[in-house]
Formats: C-alpha cells, structure tokens, sequence
C-alpha cells in the first residue's frame, strides 16, 4: 500500500527531499549554529515562509483539488494563531506577575493574581476584566486544542449551512469572504476581549524558554514549521491518492454527475472544507509565534484573496503548486517591498518598486489567470511532457 | 590567499584614509540611524514625511559636522503598514544593519510589535507619536505627548474656558482611543461630571456613515447643558464626520468639537471654511510664532519642497533627534546604556517657545497648545500652557495611578508605589 | 455690504466720541485681563467695559470678539487688520487709521468662551440695532446663554422687529425666557404649556432646566418638592456610597483595605491566630479580619446583610430645585408630551438616516446588478470603477474652481471614464473568461489590486477633497430632531432615477431586449442577429460607467482615497445577492434590507457602530444559506442554476 503510494506519486520524495536538504542548509548557515550568513531575522521569514506553503498547500486542496474557492482559509489561519497567542500572553504575563506578587507580604489569592494578569493583558485597551473567550488560556493543552477544533468547528458549521443550501461556485467565495470579513470586524471591536487592533503581541517570547536565545528559538520554529509541512504534504498527497481523491477531483470537475452515481457530495465537501481549516489553523499557530504578533488586520479579506493569487501563480492542483507559488510570491513580495530591489530609472520617471510591485503583482496574475491557468507548475508538465516526446 | 588578504587589506586601509582625510579622523565607521517609518501602505502618507524629516535632520547634522567625529548615516526601511513586519525590520536594523539607534512608528500597535524585538537586543527608539500612555520601555524615548500632555489640558479647556457639561467622545475603534476615552472619563467623574453626561461611541476606521452619530450628539443638549465633543476619530473618516458637520450646521458656538488625530495634513482632505473654530490639541502647530519656527519650516521647505506643511510629530523628531546627538556628545560614545543615562535631564528649545526637558520617566515636559481651524486650513492657537511633564501612568485610571516609571533612580518603569516593588522591567506588549 | 455698514457705524459713533470720555484708558486699567482673558475671570472686565456706555464699546466688543484687537508693545489696544508684515490700525476712540510693523503688534484672541461672553454683553446694544444680521446675531447669543435680565429687553423688542423671521424666533425664545424666568407662576405654566408641542432640542433643554433634580438621602424625607423616592436595592452598590458620601454610614471595605488591615495586624507571622502562609485563600481572609474586627482591632466588615440594613433606614429621594410645585408639575406635564412626540421623530429620523444608508448601498451596487446579476460575470475590480468616477470628480475639481459647474462636468465625465474602463476591461480580460466565473473573479481581483496601487501612485495615498456646491451642503431640517444632508437626498434621488433608467433601458429599448435575449440564451440571440460580443461590451460599460457616477455621488458624502472600493465591494456584493441575481428590483430588496436591517442593530447599541457592521454581515451570511436564491429569486427557466 505504502509502496504504491509512493510509486503513484514521484513528488512527494522528491519533495521531502528537498524540504530536508533546505532545512538542513538552512540549519547549519544558521545563526544558531554559529554561522552568520542566515542572519535570525531571515530566518523567521523562512519559517514563516513555510507555514504560509502549508497554508497554501490547503488552499490548493480546496481549492484546486475540490473546486471551492475559499476566499476564508487565512482566517482559520488567524484563528490557529489567536489560539496560541492566547497562551502565550497568559502564561508569559503570569510568570511576570506571580513573580512582582511574590514580594507582597501576604501570599496572593487566587482572584488578585487573575486581575493582575488581567490588567497587565488588557491594561492596554483600557481594562482588566478576563473576557469570556480567555477561560481556557491558562491551558497549553486547551489552547493547542482549539487551535485545531475552533478552525475546524467553524468551518464545519459554515461548510454545512453552506453545502447544504447548495451555495456554489462564485457565491460561495463571496459568502466566504463575507466570513472572513465579518471576522476581522469582530476581532477588530474591542468588546470582543482579544485586544481589538493591537491583536496579541510579544508571541515570540516563549513562557518557560526565557533562557533560550532567538537564534535558537527561531530556529527550533524553523524545523517545527518544517516538520508540520512535511507531514502536512505526505498527508495531503496520501488523501488524494486514492479513490476519496478521485471522487474529490470529480466533484471539481462535474458536481452535479457525482451526485448523480450516487455520492453525497456535500460529506464530501465538507470534510475537505473542514480538514483544509484545521490544518490552515495548525500553519496559523506556528506562524505567528514566529511574527510575534496577530491582529485583525492579518485576518482581512484582502490576506485569503492573496492565499488564492499564490495557489493560482503557483499551479492550482498539484501540491508542489502550491508551495512553489507561496515561496516565489511572499519571498518576491517581501524583496520588492523590502527597499532592496533596485529602482529603475527611465529618465522622466523613476520606477519605484514598493510603489509598483502590487501593479506589476495584480497584472501579472490577470495574466496567468488568462494565459498559465497551469501556473508555475505547469512548466514541469511542458518539460516532463517534452522529455516524453523525446523518449 | 595571502598574497589576497594583503591586498585586501591594503585596499580598505587606503579607503580608510581617503575617507579620514576627507573629513573624519579617529572614525573607524559612520554612525548609523535607523528610520524605521512605513514607506508604502496605509500609514505611509502620515510616516513618509517622518523618513524625510529625519534625512533632513542628519543631512544637517553632518554639516554641522556630525557626531562624536564621525559622518551619521541613515539605514532607512520599509515596514510597509504591516505590524508584524516592523518586529522582523527593527531586528534587521538592529542585527544586520547594527544601528545605534532608531527612529521610528507611528501607530501603537506597530510599537506593542517592536516592543521584545528592542528590549530583547538592547536597542534605542525615539518615538515622536501622541499616544495613550500606560507603557514604559527602558529603550524607548516617547517624545510625543502623553494623554496628560494633551486630551487632559484639551479637557481642561473644554471644562474651564467653553463651560462644557456634557461630553461626547467619540472615537475610531482602536487603543489610543479607547484608552484616552477611559482616561477621560475618569478624570470627567472626578471633575463632577455625571456618567450619564458621557456618551461614548467607537467607530471604525474609515467610517463615513456619520448622519445618525452627528443627531446623536445633537440630541445630547436636550437638558439645556453645554455640549462639547471630544474627537479620536483617526484619519480618513474625519472626512465624513466633519462634512457631516456642516452640512448639520452645527458650528463651534454650538457644540465644539476637539480633536487629538487632526492636524494640517488631514485637513487639507475637506474644505474648513464651515468649520471654523473647532478645535485640536497638539504640542506643536505650523502656525506657531517663534523664530526657531520659522527656520525649521523654511529649512524643512528647502528640503522636501514648498508645499509641504509641518506638524506636530516632526517636531517630536526634531526634539528627539538633537536630543540624542546632545547625549551621545555628553557620553562620548553611541553606546546605548550611556547614551541613555545621559538623556535624563537633556533639554533642548521647542519650537514653539520654552523648553524641552527629558524625564526619568522616557518622556518629555512641552507645552500643550490648543488651535482653532481656520478657513485657510490652517490651526490659530489660542491657547498655550506652560511646559506639562508627560506621564507614562494616567494618575486617573486606578489601576495605574500606583504606578510609576523613573529609568533614573528606581531602574522601573512599572513601580508600584504602594507596595514599593518593581512589577516588572520589560514592558507590557 | 456689511463693511459699509460698519463704517457708517463708525461714522455715527465717531462724532461724540472725541468730545467725551474715551475707551482706551478703560481699556488699560483692565489690560491684563484683556490680553490674556479666560471664560471665568473676563465678566467683569466686559461689564465694566459695556457699562461705561460709550458709544466706541459696541465696535470695540465686536471686533474683540473676531480677534481684530491689537495690543502694541506698550500695551495700547488698536483695531487692526493685517496685511503680509504691516498692520493698518485704528485707533479705538479717534478711528485715526494708520499703518505699522506688524511685528510691534500682539494681536488678541479670545476663545470660544470668551466670545459667547462677548456676544452676551453685545445683546443689548445689538438687539434693536438697524442691522438684520446684527440683531440676529443678538438673538443667537439669547438662545446660548439664557439669563433671566434678557426676558424684558427681548419682548420689548419683539414689536418693533421689522423681520418676520426674526420676530417669530424672538417670540419663540421670549417664551423660553419666560418659562424659566417669568415673575408670577401663571406666566410660567403658560410658556410650559405652549412648550408640550415643541420638540425642538432648545425647548426640551427649557423643561429639563426647570425639572433638575437633587438625589439626596436622609433618615425621613424632608420638606420641598420631592420628585420621587428611589428604591435604594435597585443599585444597593451605588445606595451605599451615597449613603457613605453623605456621612451617614461607614465606607465599605475593598479587597485592598481589608488587605492592608490585615498586613497591619501581622502578629509573629500569624493574624489573628491564622498564618500568614494561609492568606492567599479569600475565605481564610475575611476570617481572619472578622476576628479582627471582633477584637476591635479594625472597623466591622460591611457585609451584604450591614449593607442592607442600612439602606432600609434610609429614605433616598430626588428633590426638585425648582421650589414651585405648579411648576415642576406642569413641566412634567409638559415634558411626557415632548418626549412622546421626540420619540415619534426620532424614529421618523431612523427611518430616514436607513433610507439614505439604503440608497446609498443602492447605488454602489447597482452597476453590479447588472454586470453580476443580468451578465452573470463577477467584477471584483467594481470597486475600483467607483474609485475612479471619485477621482474624475477631483480632477474635475483641479481644473473647474465652481462647485456646481464642475458637478455637472464631472458626472457625465465619471461615467464616460468607467464606460471606457469597462469595455476596455471587458474585450481584454473578461471576454476571454466566460463561463469560468471564478477564474473572472480571480482576474479582476488582479485588476482591482494594480488599479488600487495605480491610483496610489498617481494620487497618493492621502484622501482628495471633492466638494460639494453650496446648494447641496446643507441639511433640510423638519425639526431639530428629524433632518438629513441634501447631499443625502441627492443621492437618494440619484438611485432612484438609476433605477428608472435601468428598467427602462432593460424592458423599453432595444438594448434591453437584445441583452435579455443574450443573458437567456446566447446561441439563440446571435442566430436571430444579434451580435452577442457587441451586446455583452454595452452591458458591461453601462454597469461600470454606473459605478463611475456613484463615485463622484459616494465621494461627495464621505471621501476620495484610492481604498474607497475596498469598502463597497463586499457589501456591493452581498446586496446583490442577498436581493436576488438577475434582478434590478431584487437589488433595490437588498439594499433596503442591508440598509434598514445596520441602522437598526445601530439602534439597540448605539455605542458601537462596527458591531453593527460585523452583526449585519453574519445575518446576511445566514440569510443567504436559508434563501440561497435572494428575496427577490427568478422563478422557472430563466432562473438557470
């Protein structure tokens, strides 16, 4: 069974070997390992680059495998790295206060330690109550928990309503967006308890690693990241491999057929809807560890609507697609905005990249959009379509 | 190789003293600055102009012949309007690049996300931003104002000089508004004001839906009591909230309004001639008459161009800026901790008269100034106190009022005065 | 006009003026107070200055009040007016006008306080002035600070008042006066009682006034007028510290006192017999202090059960501060009248402020409706096109300095703009795309990312001024409770005729029909001679061209920056669907839905308008899954799938 698998798909080694032999470069250039060519700060935008690939492979089984362009799967994303970040505030807060209270000559009751996280995590925003959504912060189990259940929960629920009434095709990605964006208005209102726009920061300072330097802790985020989009392809890969994936693609390309021979579509569509979340939720939470802060802003319509431009650029359908499209755009994206990409002079006017790299990105999916539907990753069809003529 | 690495040698020496005898002599390397403000963005209109206003304050600086002997030189970077990526620039800035210093952010939340990134490494930020208080950074200066440095002498003024007894503040959705409101409620109980004379509303940002906001506050005067509204409303939908304004016919007879985020560059989005004479609060306005004004206006239009307006956090850079070259002259070196022992009790002239002083507490006494919006877009000030010592912990929330920042003596910037301890040294992100 | 006025003023006054007393030595005796003055302190300078009965006091006061004062160095006050680094000054008792350095002069700047002062001394000289806009200037100051000396000098000039208006204001604001400053009792009750049928903000403020109260709390009610006794367990918190604030009880303990009482009474690392290692339990605290407090050590714990009891011997009343019973109860009266009438109009407002919030939905998304709903195609760049029409309009604005005229221009320009835009857009991209509608999502997302950041890079990311003329900046007022901004009307008026036109366009003209024919079955169409590419370009040009005109109308309300779209895209769309693809009618369904169904949950919670926002999204959200096919859903074949 393994054997076939494999056999069946070629990438998938092919992959792993090269996530390995990355990861492996990249530990050993790394600042943590005491080489200074990898400096930390690009080592968490490698990291992160790797969560945004898992994401993305989830998009693209969505999305390029099933045919529902989700136009939410950054907000389970979010949602995986609310649900870390509320554990880390806590539990990090708690250290701090526990540690000023110890000097009090009565020992702390319980509720005065509670109200003095409380005020330390929302004196920011003006108050000191715990709301509702914090019950389960103090938990890392919970929190990791939720992590995968919230995402997943909420994407049950969506997908069900959704499939249901049978909303498809292009009014589901509006209902989709109108998701996320509803999301991100909530998380935006103070009133909802998770810090409104300044979000939960300070993420990257682990509790109980306080001794640990950034240059190993990024790094230790690297190989976990590495690790969760290794795991995260093999599973996707093996899913898709057998019949459930056939009947997937299917879906994609005839609904309405499937249904016909007897398949219940909406189960169908729903566990992918709902597995995709989950594992959008896992890359969240390793994500923003690594960015050191969420906010409502990472969560509105505009981040799902570029998780799709990825997917597209990269090469809908095949799950090397998909990583391959989420390093070239967010590593290009970040070079071009980054000041770093040379100006081009043209004598009346100067060509500025952080102004016209989001022209050039938009126009540039229009035309993939309208002439490489295949993306990237249809290159690798052309060549290895060559090499069969060849043979 | 050897033969190589001689060369090579040889070849940076001769650099060395090109550049030594050119102007320079006992630098080994230029000083180096970090401007860590968004160039692209949503912010990037508000920050650009910091960027530029720090270019034109080391251009000057090195014809004044730079610092501690050596040339300073700008690392400028793009955080693009994107939290998360001011942490990863500011560690870029600080690691790679190894600046001595930054300037830089304007929103908070680009601050919170900072924040462990400077504290982590050690670094030095120069904040020139009015924001909500209730922090305390070892390595950060704040040299914009405090909430005491400008919602509460606003609020003074509303109570005092216009007779206001009825409050509505109104605000964009986000901290520095809620925190300043919470602020001022407080400090309105305090004063006698009933809490149902508060009316509180938050918005979001770019609301332009005003219509039944503006009734609402109309509404307010029902009880035969003076009205007045206190504004955090950020950016683009002041637009809306002040055409809506007018076109109500509310003038500031009526019910005035103050605001904390409007300045001359906002207003330069509508057309004022309907709202002369509401109000803002700011330490600094472009119309302030005084002679280091003038210059720094006309130095600053040499530089970036004729039309450009100057405002209140320029100034804050402005004060910041030579504040820092002051200190690390005093140390003798850009060292952080030595620079920052010597920062305590700098002064250096404001710009809009008297003096700036930096506290123990990271913040700096300036004087409030109050303007009313003319039709010509621009602030008439009538109003300007003596010089307020910033406040990181309002001494009107309870939770905050035992608190305490001095850097200087107690080495806290969260002292609990109470129970005379440290709560913490890092700051609360 | 108003300058010659002043001058013949000046002339009149000027002749008396250098024979008797002068102003200027008045003036410096108050100096200080003058330059510097503050609402709380500069009363008595101005009545001093307004009691010297000079003639000069009137201009002076005037031109205080519009910071025309200068002081010069040696502290002399002048009437100046400035002009680049020279001053022309007058002199305040001589009108001798001469020219000087500016630099020499301080000019003075009365605050807002200040100047309502100014404006109050200024009524009794500016009420029967010959000057209109004087005595209404006068009568503004009466209507913003009240004073019981105001009745008799206003009634006895309200015969004399020449101007209808004015007159009728006049006597709307005498019965104010009179019902809160009147001698004898049944003037009073009369003025309130014509005050029940007024739901102005200004008349409610006269009852609010007269029926203010004093809380207050006592072991038996007191004599006066009592408004009501209060039920101290309705807030048993709040009670208490009245009670406590009124020295009639002790204050009770918070976590904090009892802590400190409790670290005060620390005996060898026990208190009260219970170690200190205990404490961090709350149960073992109040112990420990009961004991404590037994000991009488520290004061007794206010529990809940001392609490109460000692509110049940209190009487808590609300007393009026108007002595007069006959009063108060006609006020009373009077003011559940005007509330149930503000109540009526306040919902009249809601409705109206829904309206607007509907039609303005309308029209952002009407140019959707047709390319959406009638093409089937998504236009994720519609957007943009609205953007668009709002920077024409700011173009236009560059280039024609008059309001109107420029409206005008600029609203047929918006439309050619987007038109172009639109076909342009639809023979590149679109037409290549149907019948992949998500791929056309997807490209025009592309579209409307590089037309975004275009729009940056050419404008800035800065908002742009879009004025609109004077006839439309103001607001029609019904009363002071129920108005709403012409601009808003126009709007209204302008989605209104857009769906004229567009039912019209679609079931009157050939156009309409050939595009219905191509929407249903395009094979058919092209075989009857119709060129379907041709009809699909028109179709699309007519949707974006009718984003173009909203625009220039959505950036004449709120404002013009390159994000603009970004905020009617999603709730464009979801008015679309959420009325019924393929329908005007259903679009017009949704926005009102959309509209109505925001400024209601507005309503419930005033304080927070994104809740509302965020709320109206999910129930769209959920209306959609039980009504996948809209309010307005095409019945039979028509309604494809």
């Amino acid at each position: 069974m393994e054997r076939t698998f494999i056999a069946k798909n070629p990438s998938v080694l092919w992959f792993l070997l090269g996530l390995s032999v990355f990861t492996l470069l990249v530990s050993i250039f790394s600042e943590a390992a005491g080489s200074a060519v990898i400096s930390t700060s690009f080592l968490k935008t490698l990291g992160k680059t790797l969560c945004l690939c898992l994401v993305a492979i989830a998009m693209d089984v969505v999305w390029g495998y099933c045919g529902i362009l989700s136009l939410g799967h950054f907000a389970f994303f979010g949602i995986g790295g609310y649900a870390i970040g509320m554990w880390l505030m806590y539990a990090r807060t708690k250290d701090i206060v526990v540690g000023s209270l110890e000097n009090n000559i009565l020992p702390p009751t319980p509720d005065e330690v509670t109200t003095a996280i409380g005020s330390q995590i929302f004196g920011v925003v003006g108050s000191s109550d715990f709301p509702l959504i914090w019950a389960f912060s103090h938990s890392l189990t919970l929190q990791l928990l939720a992590v995968v259940l919230v995402p997943g929960l909420l994407a049950l629920v969506f997908g069900w309503l959704a499939f249901r009434s049978r909303v498809t095709g292009v009014y589901l990605s509006i209902l989709t967006q109108a998701m996320t964006l509803a999301l991100s208005l909530y998380l935006f209102q103070n009133d909802t308890g998770l810090r409104g726009n300044n979000g939960l920061s300070g993420l990257q300072n682990i509790p109980g690693l306080e001794a640990v330097s950034q240059a190993t802790l990024s790094l230790w985020f690297f190989w976990a990241s590495a690790f969760a989009l290794g795991l995260g392809y093999v599973f996707f890969a093996w899913m898709l491999a057998g019949k459930f994936g056939s009947v997937i693609r299917a879906i994609r390309d005839n609904e309405t057929r499937v249904r016909f021979l007897g398949y219940h579509v909406e189960t169908y569509k729903l566990f992918i809807f709902t597995t995709t979340a989950m594992i959008a939720g896992i890359a969240g939470a390793l994500y923003y560890p690594q960015a050191g802060i969420i906010n409502p802003a990472e969560i509105a319509p505009i981040a799902s609507i570029y998780l799709a431009v990825w997917v597209a650029i990269g090469g809908r359908g095949r799950l090397y697609g998909a990583v391959i499209g989420a390093v070239v755009v967010s590593l290009m994206s970040s070079w071009f905005t980054g000041g770093s990409a040379p100006d081009i002079n043209l004598g009346i006017y100067i060509v500025k990249w952080t102004d016209w790299w989001l022209v050039l990105l938009g126009l540039t999916f229009v035309a993939v959009t309208l002439f490489f539907p295949k993306g990237i990753g249809g290159l690798f069809d052309l060549i290895s379509s060559r090499q069969e003529k060849q043979q | 190789m050897s033969i190589r690495s001689t060369l090579l040698s040889t070849l940076s020496a001769g650099v060395l003293s090109v550049a030594g005898s050119a102007a320079l002599a006992e630098c080994a390397a230029p000083i180096k600055v970090g401007v860590l403000h968004s160039l692209s963005g949503s912010m990037a209109i508000s920050e650009t102009t910091l960027k530029d206003a720090m270019l034109m304050l080391i251009e000057q600086q090195n014809a004044k012949g730079g610092l501690l002997g050596c040339e300073l030189e700008a690392v400028v970077v793009d955080p693009a309007s994107d939290w998360p990526l001011f942490a990863e620039k500011a560690r870029e800035l600080l690691t790679v690049n190894e600046v001595d210093v930054i300037f830089g952010n304007w929103t908070s939340v680009s601050r919170k996300s900072v924040l462990p990134v400077i504290e982590e490494l050690n670094g030095l930020l120069f904040y020139p931003v009015q924001y909500e208080g209730e922090e305390s950074s070892k390595n950060v200066f704040y040299t914009g104002a405090a909430p005491n440095q400008q919602a509460i002498p606003a609020t003074d003024y509303f109570l005092e000089e216009l007779g206001v007894e009825k409050f509505a503040l109104l605000g964009t959705d986000y901290v520095y508004p809620r925190t300043t409101n919470n602020i001022l409620e407080s400090y309105l109980k305090d004063k006698g004001i009933a809490a149902e004379d508060i009316f509180v509303n938050y918005t979001p940002f770019g609301q332009s839906d005003w219509a039944t906001i503006v009734a609402d506050v109309v509404a307010l005067g029902e009880d035969g009591k003076q009205v007045g509204v206190i504004s955090t409303i950020n950016g683009d939908a002041n637009i809306g909230f002040y055409k809506e304004l007018a076109a109500a016919g509310i003038s500031a007879d009526d019910i005035p309004v103050v605001a904390f985020s409007v300045g001359e560059e906002e207003l330069s989005g509508l057309d004022t001639s309907n709202l002369v004479g509401h109000l803002a609060a700011w330490n600094y306005f472009q119309s302030a008459e005084s002679d280091a004004n003038t210059d720094f206006i006309a130095a600053w239009k040499a530089f970036a161009g004729e039309e450009r307006v100057t405002n209140d956090p320029m100034e804050a850079h402005f004060i910041g800026f030579n504040m820092w070259v002051n200190a690390a002259t005093e140390a003798g070196t850009t060292d952080v901790d030595a620079v920052r022992t010597a920062m305590y009790g700098q002064e250096y002239p404001n710009l809009t008269g008297g003096t700036a002083v930096m506290l123990p507490n990271h913040h700096l006494a300036k004087p409030v100034l109050i303007g009313e919006i003319q039709a010509d877009g621009q602030f008439d000030i009538i109003s300007q106190t003596s010089e307020v010592p910033g406040d990181a912990w309002t001494d009107f929330l309870p939770a905050s009022a035992v608190l305490k920042s001095d850097w200087k003596e107690l080495g806290c910037g969260m002292y609990n005065v109470e129970t005379e301890t440290c709560v913490q040294l890092t700051s609360n992100y | 006009m108003r300058s010659a006025l002043f001058a013949l003023i000046l002339m009149v006054c000027g002749v008396p003026a250098v024979t008797a007393q002068t102003l200027q030595p008045i003036l410096q005796t108050y100096a200080g107070e003058i330059a510097k003055p503050s609402r709380k302190s500069v009363g008595e300078t101005i009545d001093a200055i307004a009691a010297s009965g000079l003639p000069q006091v009137t201009v002076f006061l005037e031109q205080w009040s519009e910071k025309n004062i200068w002081q010069r160095n040696d502290g002399i006050f002048f009437v100046g007016t400035a002009a680049g680094d020279s001053l022309t000054i007058t002199d305040v008792d001589t009108e001798a006008k001469t020219t000087a350095a500016k630099s020499d002069f301080k000019q003075l700047k009365p605050n807002g306080g200040v100047r309502r002062l100014i404006g109050t001394a200024l009524v009794q000289f500016q009420l029967m002035d010959p000057d209109l806009s004087r005595r209404e200037t006068a009568v503004a100051s009466i209507a913003r600070r009240p004073e019981a000396a105001q009745l008799a000098p206003l009634l006895a000039s309200i015969d004399g008042e020449v101007d209808a208006n004015l007159k009728a204001r006049k006597t709307q604001l005498a019965n104010f006066l009179s019902a809160s400053f009147a001698k004898n009792t049944e003037d009073r009750i009369a003025a309130i009682d014509s005050l029940s049928t007024d739901t102005s903000v200004e008349a409610r403020a006269v009852l609010n006034q007269i029926l203010t109260t004093t809380t207050g709390v006592a072991l038996a009610a007191p004599e006066g007028n009592i408004a009501a006794t209060l039920d101290p367990m309705l807030d048993a918190e709040q009670s208490y510290t009245a009670l406590v604030d009124a020295n009639l009880a002790a204050p009770k303990q918070t976590g904090g006192d009892i802590k400190k009482a409790l670290e005060a009474n620390i005996v060898n690392g026990r208190i009260a017999g219970f170690p200190l290692g205990q404490m961090d339990d709350p149960m073992v605290r109040q112990a420990a202090y009961t004991a404590l407090a037994d000991a009488g050590l520290v004061p007794v714990l206010i529990t809940q059960e001392v609490r109460d009891a000692e509110l049940s011997k209190h009487v808590f009343y609300k007393v009026y501060d108007e002595p007069n019973v006959e009063v108060t109860i006609a006020a009373e009266t009077a003011r559940k009248s005007a509330d149930n009438r503000v109540a009526t109009a306040q919902f009249a407002d809601l409705t109206l402020d829904a309206l607007s919030l509907a039609s303005i939905f309308f029209l952002a998304a009407i140019g959707l409706a047709i390319t959406f709903g009638v093409m089937g195609v998504i236009n994720m760049a519609h957007g943009e096109f609205i953007m668009m029409g709002a920077y024409t309009g700011y173009v236009v604005q560059l280039f024609i300095p008059n309001y109107t005229v420029s409206i005008f221009v600029a609203l047929p320009l918006a439309f050619a703009v987007t038109f172009i835009a639109g076909v342009v857009m639809e023979r590149l991209v679109i037409r290549r795309l149907y019948h992949r509608p998500l791929e056309t999502l997807l490209a025009t997302f592309g579209i409307s990312i590089a037309l975004q950041q275009l729009a940056k890079n050419v404008f800035g990311t800065q908002a742009r001024p879009l004025t609109s003329p004077d006839w439309l900046a103001g607001a029609w007022v019904v009363n002071d409770i129920i108005q709403i901004s012409y601009i808003r009307i126009a709007i209204f008026i302008l989605a209104l005729l857009f769906l004229g036109l567009i039912i019209y366009i679609l079931k009157r003209t050939r156009l309409g029909l050939e595009v219905r024919a191509v929407t249903q079955n395009p094979g058919m169409a092209s075989s009857m001679g119709i060129n379907p590419d041709r009809i699909n370009m028109l179709t699309f040009g007519l949707g974006s061209g009718i984003a173009g005109i909203a625009g220039v109308a959505i950036g004449l309300y709120a404002k013009v920056t390159s994000e603009m779209g970004s905020d009617y895209i999603v709730q464009s769309f979801m008015t679309v669907v959420v009325g019924g693809v393929g329908n005007v009618w259903g679009t017009l369904a949704g926005a009102a839905m959309i509209g109505f169904g925001q400024k209601g949950i507005e309503w419930l919670n005033p304080s927070n308008t994104l809740a509302a926002q965020t709320y109206m999204i999910l129930f769209v959200i959920l209306f959609i899954q039980f009504r996948p096919k809209g309010i307005v859903a095409l019945k039979g074949r028509a309604a494809g799938d």
